[in-house]
């Protein structure tokens, strides 16, 4: 409890902008042989610092085989809500669940980052007992406290009920309950966003546990059965209002994107596959007349390759499909990154015009072929994957891992951990900065990253830009 | 005039002083009219947004001080029903001392619902609370003018003064929401929300304190 609103909270997407620039990135390591523990990276992102684009800290956990993918701070700018009336919570506490374990470490990031250390841990059962979720994923931090969405239900292998969101204290880290009232037709998920003022949610599928934990199933993806749809909420009311089939070919839709401005009633979502012709897509979504819309708008094509260049999973294909496997808004909402995990891209799109991207930028690394080397000479193994972006719009860093098991079936050689940073132009270009590059310990591979004071997959906004 | 004579005003003040300050406070709601303002980028929709925040503290008031009008007119039990709602006060400000929790119910109010929002927040917090020792303190000064008058006429009075001092402190509270609300859409900028923010969780809660304390002392000296 504090007496003033952290100053790290802004009213605005524009305040949050012009605020200070980020010093430090976190980044979860996991081990991806579950033969250690996983681990919290502290990176210091101060240019002109001695240790920057290293490694200043790490916070262990006392356990193996958690899996960390994503996490999120406890609480964010969307404290700043009107309709809240109490803005006294401070952005401390990272809340970072084990999608294999169930299990979520709360690591507390004060005084200081280089002294992060574990705060609380939420034991499995707990979650199990209170929600009868299992495999929790993306944290956001809103009205009701933290929120918290799931890949599986309960049972041992999670498919006994649907997953979906439940909700927890953002000050106690009590595990409250489920979060949704009505769930309608939804019965996968993977992620989930909202605009607070206009009081709606989406929420996004991927695949339900036994369809991911041990490696993608072919047979289920060539016969479209990963998820295909978005779903939209009341927010307030806990209710599911609609929901839009991609139509069965656009297999998993992940990330959901909605515009930070929240006078803007539109946003994005990525379609990792097409299965008819191995594309990637992007779709934007609006609302209009109470109703949401959706279309596709960006379409990202495989790249031919020969049988030999190719892991045993995609050889039939004679193609690296593009695999958008995340995608993130810049704080402006002008800017769209997608990356693409199969042929070693990032892409910059120009979303002025939601419905009509540009393509503005293109940076190479990586690539199940392409194998293209960061321009410091060290090779890049993997490929572009989760992206995150500073509040200024002018830096946009990015690991290299998607998923243990997934991992090594596309990338079988194996991905060592990197992580690195492309300096984006205010007008639009993307270039790879030749002094960023975050080595991990060995046998660790990266996942997502964080920025302290925020970042623009985690501040949800009250209030627009005007 | 003795120094008797200035006690109304004193208590008018009091009603129009806590508007004010209730008015000013975040939690009430002028920051939900900055915001519907700039949503809808028009000055109009601020100020619309301003009459649900105002009838549902209105509201609130009402809800609250009525009974009390009520049991007022039970001229016998007039002094333990002051002690009783001085105690009431006091104890709901220890109470908001000791449990900081916000009522987690509110979170579910749709931004849509202003009336809704308004008034359960001025009940949650025990904003509508606060008035009554000073509302009940009116009540009795009205009388003493009046002399021991049919109970008829007790309850016409007391009722009056009960719809009279919700308007005034709801009328103080919105024109105090409402400056602020156009002074932050207007000149001082979106920042204002944060840096004028201060945690007055303890004040209030302090505040509800002062109030039933002052008011118990005056009802035990009577």
């Amino acid at each position: 409890m504090t007496m003033r609103p952290d100053p790290t909270f802004h009213a605005s997407p524009k305040l949050a902008m012009e605020a200070p620039a980020e010093s430090f990135a976190y980044t979860v390591l996991l081990s991806p042989d579950f033969s250690k523990p996983d681990a919290l990276a502290v990176i210091d992102v101060k240019a002109g610092s001695p240790t920057y684009s290293k490694i200043v800290h790490t916070v262990t956990m006392p356990n193996k085989g958690d899996e960390f993918h994503h996490f999120g701070w406890n609480a964010c700018s969307s404290a700043l809500s009107p309709l809240a009336g109490h803005a006294f919570l401070e952005r401390r506490y990272l809340i970072i669940p084990g999608m294999r374990s169930s299990r979520i470490y709360i690591v507390d990031t004060k005084p200081d980052p280089t002294q992060a250390k574990i705060h609380k841990i939420i034991e499995p059962e707990e979650i199990f007992k209170k929600t009868g979720y299992s495999r929790p994923h993306t944290i956001h931090c809103g009205p009701e406290g933290i929120y918290v969405s799931t890949l599986g239900g309960s049972g041992k292998d999670g498919t006994d009920g649907p997953p979906g969101i439940f909700i927890m204290d953002c000050e106690t880290f009590e595990v409250l309950g489920r979060w949704e009232i009505d769930r309608g037709p939804q019965t996968k998920h993977y992620d989930f966003w909202w605009n607070l003022p206009r009081d709606y949610m989406v929420s996004s599928e991927w695949a339900l546990p036994p369809q991911f934990e041990n490696g993608i199933v072919p047979e289920d993806l060539l016969s479209n059965k990963y998820g295909h749809r978005l779903h939209f909420w009341d927010l307030r009311a806990r209710r599911n209002v609609q929901t839009i089939d991609l139509g069965a070919n656009h297999q998993m839709a992940l990330e959901v994107r909605p515009a930070h401005d929240p006078v803007r009633e539109h946003g994005f979502v990525g379609v990792v596959v097409d299965t008819t012709n191995l594309e990637g897509s992007i779709w934007t979504w609006w609302r209009e007349g109470g109703k949401f819309h959706i279309e596709k708008t960006v379409t990202i094509p495989p790249e031919p390759a020969s049988k030999d260049q190719l892991p045993p999973l995609l050889q039939g294909f004679g193609a690296v499909p593009p695999l958008v496997t995340d995608i993130d808004l810049s704080m402006d909402d002008k800017f769209l990154y997608v990356a693409c995990w199969g042929t070693g891209e990032m892409r910059q799109y120009d979303v002025s015009d939601p419905r009509k991207p540009k393509l503005a930028g293109s940076v190479r690394i990586g690539g199940i072929v392409r194998r293209a080397p960061h321009p410091n000479g060290q090779a890049f193994a993997g490929g572009p994957q989760m992206v995150e972006i500073s509040r200024d719009g002018k830096r946009v860093y990015w690991t290299n891992s998607l998923y243990s098991t997934w991992d090594d079936q596309f990338y079988p050689q194996g991905i060592p951990g990197a992580e690195v940073m492309a300096n984006a132009s205010p007008g639009g270009g993307l270039e790879l900065a030749k002094d960023y590059w975050v080595s991990f310990p060995d046998g660790y591979r990266a996942h997502q990253i964080r920025l302290d004071g925020g970042d623009c997959s985690t501040d949800s906004f009250c209030y627009p830009s005007v | 005039m003795g120094p008797a004579d200035w006690t109304p005003a004193w208590l008018w003040l009091a009603v129009i002083a806590s508007g004010l300050y209730h008015g000013i406070n975040p939690g009430m709601g002028w920051p939900l009219a900055v915001s519907a303002g700039l949503m809808q980028r028009s000055s109009r929709a601020l100020v619309t947004a301003l009459g649900p925040l105002a009838i549902g503290h209105l509201l609130a008031m009402l809800l609250v001080i009525l009974p009390f009008a009520l049991l007022i007119t039970l001229v016998e039990w007039q002094r333990t029903i002051r002690i009783g709602a001085s105690l009431l006060v006091i104890l709901f400000g220890i109470y908001r001392l000791i449990d900081r929790r916000h009522p987690r119910a509110l979170a579910r109010i749709p931004p849509t619902q202003l009336v809704l929002w308004s008034f359960a927040v001025a009940i949650a917090h025990g904003a509508a609370l606060m008035l009554v020792p000073i509302y009940l303190g009116l009540c009795r000064e009205a009388e003493a003018d009046q002399g021991h008058a049919a109970a008829n006429s007790l309850i016409d009075t007391s009722l009056t003064m009960a719809v009279l001092v919700s308007i005034v402190h709801a009328g103080a509270m919105i024109a105090a929401g409402g400056c602020l609300a156009w002074l932050v859409y207007r000149y001082l900028g979106l920042k204002f929300v944060s840096r004028s923010w201060f945690n007055l969780d303890t004040v209030w809660a302090l505040s509800l304190v002062l109030v039933g304390a002052v008011a118990l002392a005056l009802g035990l000296e009577s």
